[in-house]
């Protein structure tokens, strides 16, 4: 329908050739456009902030192009998984990646970030790339981490991504000693120390929380509430599923985790209440598609139908697009090129991250320790001589 | 001698890697750096000033040595808190990120007074007292030390890092190789653990076996005032995750150490005693029940040779190697659990290494395994008594 009514609008317009070269420049315009975000916020002893999102088209259609180069890739792991050259554990990220590429938005390179072992796409938001994402996948040398973390251990440091953590829950003191650094340097930068809702039943989070709340650390803990943690959902597993609630004394916000401008919206917001009045909660309404890992079929503890609707109503790919559309920065036929180099980027990522070597075995025993203090003792038969210090 | 370089990470060798990465390793550990004192200026908080300063790396020392080589300084004499706290002083003074995390460490100064009056010179943030959440506080100084900062996170008991044991075993230990070398975790966890004092079951533990099998952490118990202080500044200085094994009966020693600042290696073992007889490998308190037993054993005739090993994790088997090649005798006294404690471990890298040395088997004395029980009499049996390392020697000797 919207196809046809263009149609007759262009036919009308004797320059319509003209018409979509300027669109093309517009995609570039910082020119500010408004959005509304698909639902207001909800607050805990704070006032959210407006629903209206102030962007740009070279923001929405970065928007666009980042969320739908996370779908693909987490897509073609998918493809690479079953095929059995990512082993282990791979837990994908598509559904969620509003999550972070709002995030990443509404932040700088020296705002940390922390998250669990859903990291592919963050570890992209934070300036990886696609070669070191799917060397690391398949365990080469290329990888982020040298091939030795895998899927679970994304890391980059220069860029103020931590990871990349396995074991549920963890990573949250992590992320508030990363906010005590940033308070012990008093260098005006915050963290995000993300978890989900299966996590946000874990005593570390509100150990965390109450340490990060009595000291005003800059940390905002992010729940990206799926609402599946693994297969448990979070009616059975949580007494009180409101986890923006449950910080109790410290302020949360209840956030349409689909909506990347909403998300964006209450990061940016966030980020100003850390940075003077110490911890907030966010908690992100969002949902995956795929299982809790390719271990996981994802069907036998929700219905195909639910999995099907919410793809059909709030898919975060699909939303930025129809906002593209109806803001005219771009034809459905554009959008599908991007998405068609999108593709061709990642298949050519995983050709080269295919052809990169397994580690060497001597891998195997470096970065145990970092050496260089005193004398360095290698065993029975050390022959190294004593190091004296300068 | 050659410096033929062997690339492995510090722990004990794997006989069946050795040959294969001789040649290949060489040049990855000449490329490592070598941590020195220069006169960097001061860029930042976070950054660090260092001071320079005139360094002694001294694996062992005993009275005598220290105090004849620095004959114009005779030192000073004091309690082996006040030489951990004065260790922890001159690091936090010379190097800005080093902080203190742990119960009651700042206004209340410690509860065995390791950290009195620092939280009143450095600031409350610099000591910072934390609330009861070992399992937190614990990742928290992970998280930091991810950034660069250096902290030292005291366990009010060491029993109580227990709940700490995953933040400690997967983040301080793993991250840095999970990370592919991009992280470093320069943490230091100590407190005071062992039987003593009649503390109970609960608050009379040896973590020392439970934490041996972590891969990246280094473990050192110290026994004396002259290398708690040595060993409290090599493991802030280390870049590596450190855990230092205090005991509740040793913080009231009085010893005389260097008035000049000195700096202890961390892989080291020290030579107690030298002797040609047997070779007695003890650690932390368990030294001074050898050093008596050792008494009566010089008057028996013995000629016992004492190496407190000091560093538990990665073991020095060189030092232990050439005393065990002289003596061809070998008896572990440790306050450790029997089954699965240091003492095992080493029982099993000796046999490994040296078993043709041998003359005969290693007996290991360690603790019974058993919750250490409240009654004083109890108590005493579950550790080793000097009267009974004597009983070993002779057994072995004869």
């Amino acid at each position: 329908m919207a196809q046809l009514t263009r149609r007759t609008t262009d036919l009308l317009k004797p320059f319509s050739a003209a018409l979509s070269s300027t669109r093309l420049l517009t995609t570039t315009s910082t020119n500010p456009i408004t959005v509304e975000t698909s639902l207001p916020f909800t607050g805990h002893r704070i006032d959210p902030p407006s629903r209206t999102v102030e962007t740009t088209p070279q923001e929405l259609m970065s928007f666009f192009r980042d969320m739908a180069l996370m779908r693909r890739m987490e897509i073609a792991a998918d493809s690479l998984y079953k095929a059995k050259l990512i082993r282990g554990f791979c837990h994908l990220y598509d559904g969620q990646e509003a999550v972070a590429v709002g995030m990443e938005a509404a932040i700088t390179k020296k705002d940390c970030i922390i998250t669990a072992y859903r990291d592919h796409c963050i570890f992209i938001g934070r300036g990886g790339t696609l070669l070191q994402c799917f060397s690391e996948l398949m365990g080469r040398k290329d990888g982020c981490s040298k091939g030795k973390g895998g899927s679970m251990h994304f890391y980059k440091k220069e860029n103020g991504f931590y990871g990349g953590h396995g074991i549920v829950g963890a990573q949250v003191p992590l992320g508030c000693g990363l906010a005590f650094a940033q308070k012990y340097s008093k260098d005006e930068n915050v963290t995000f120390a993300m978890y989900g809702d299966g996590a946000a039943n874990q005593g570390q989070l509100f150990e965390a929380l109450n340490m990060a709340a009595l000291w005003d650390l800059p940390a905002i803990l992010v729940c990206e509430n799926n609402h599946y943690g693994m297969g448990t959902a979070e009616w059975r597993a949580a007494k009180s599923p409101s986890y923006y609630k449950r910080g109790d004394y410290v302020p949360g916000l209840k956030v349409d985790g689909m909506d990347a401008f909403a998300v964006k919206q209450a990061c940016k917001f966030a980020k100003e209440h850390a940075l003077k009045n110490g911890p907030i909660i966010l908690e992100m309404d969002t949902y995956r598609y795929h299982g809790h890992s390719m271990s996981d079929p994802g069907s036998t503890y929700r219905t195909r139908d639910e999995i099907s609707g919410v793809r059909q109503e709030r898919d975060p790919v699909e939303r930025i697009r129809k906002l593209v559309l109806s803001h005219d920065l771009a034809t459905e036929k554009e959008l599908k090129d991007i998405e068609k180099e999108v593709r061709k980027k990642v298949d050519e990522a995983i050709a080269q991250a295919k052809e990169s070597p397994m580690p060497d075995p001597s891998e195997l025993f470096t970065n145990v320790y970092v050496k260089g203090y005193g004398v360095e003792a290698f065993g029975a038969d050390r022959k190294e001589l004593k190091a004296v210090l300068p | 001698m050659a410096a033929m370089l062997q690339a492995i990470g510090g722990a004990s060798p794997s006989v069946a890697f050795s040959d294969h990465y001789n040649k290949s390793s060489v040049s990855s550990i000449r490329s490592f750096p070598v941590i020195r004192s220069d006169a960097r200026s001061s860029s930042g908080s976070i950054h660090g000033s260092f001071k320079p300063g005139k360094i002694i790396t001294k694996a062992t020392a005993t009275q005598t040595e220290s105090s004849a080589s620095a004959a114009s300084k005779p030192g000073h004499e004091l309690l082996m808190f006040e030489a951990l706290r004065e260790g922890l002083e001159e690091e936090m003074d010379r190097d800005p990120r080093v902080c203190v995390f742990g119960e009651d460490v700042g206004h209340y100064g410690g509860s065995y007074k390791v950290t009195k009056g620092l939280a009143q010179k450095y600031g409350d943030l610099r000591v910072l007292d934390t609330p009861i959440a070992e399992n937190s506080f614990t990742g928290m100084a992970v998280g930091a030390a991810m950034t660069g900062l250096r902290p030292v996170v005291e366990g009010m008991n060491m029993g109580f890092l227990l709940l700490a044991f995953n933040q400690i075993s997967d983040n301080c230990g793993m991250l840095h190789y999970t990370s592919g070398g991009q992280f470093t975790i320069p943490t230091v966890i100590r407190g005071p653990g062992g039987v003593g004092r009649q503390l109970g079951a609960e608050h009379s533990q040896r973590l020392e076996s439970y934490f041996q099998s972590i891969p990246g952490i280094q473990l050192v118990a110290c026994s004396t005032v002259y290398n708690a202080k040595g060993l409290m500044k090599a493991a802030i200085r280390s870049e590596n995750p450190v855990v230092l094994f205090e005991h509740v009966l040793l913080y009231n020693l009085k010893e005389r150490i260097p008035d000049e600042e000195y700096v202890l290696s961390l892989e080291e073992a020290e030579m107690v005693r030298p002797g040609e007889h047997i070779t007695i490998l003890t650690y932390s308190r368990m030294r001074y029940h050898v050093m008596q037993a050792a008494k009566t054993l010089v008057n028996k005739g013995y000629d016992p040779e004492v190496i407190d090993i000091r560093s538990l994790k990665p073991f020095d088997l060189y030092t232990i190697g050439n005393s065990v090649k002289k003596t061809h005798r070998v008896l572990i006294v440790e306050e450790c659990m029997r089954t699965g404690g240091i003492g095992a471990s080493l029982t099993a890298a000796i046999n490994e290494n040296f078993h043709d040395y041998l003359d005969a088997p290693i007996v290991c004395l360690s603790s019974q395994d058993v919750p250490t029980p409240y009654a004083g009499t109890l108590e005493e049996w579950t550790v080793v008594q000097p009267s009974q390392i004597v009983a070993a020697v002779e057994q072995l000797c004869k």
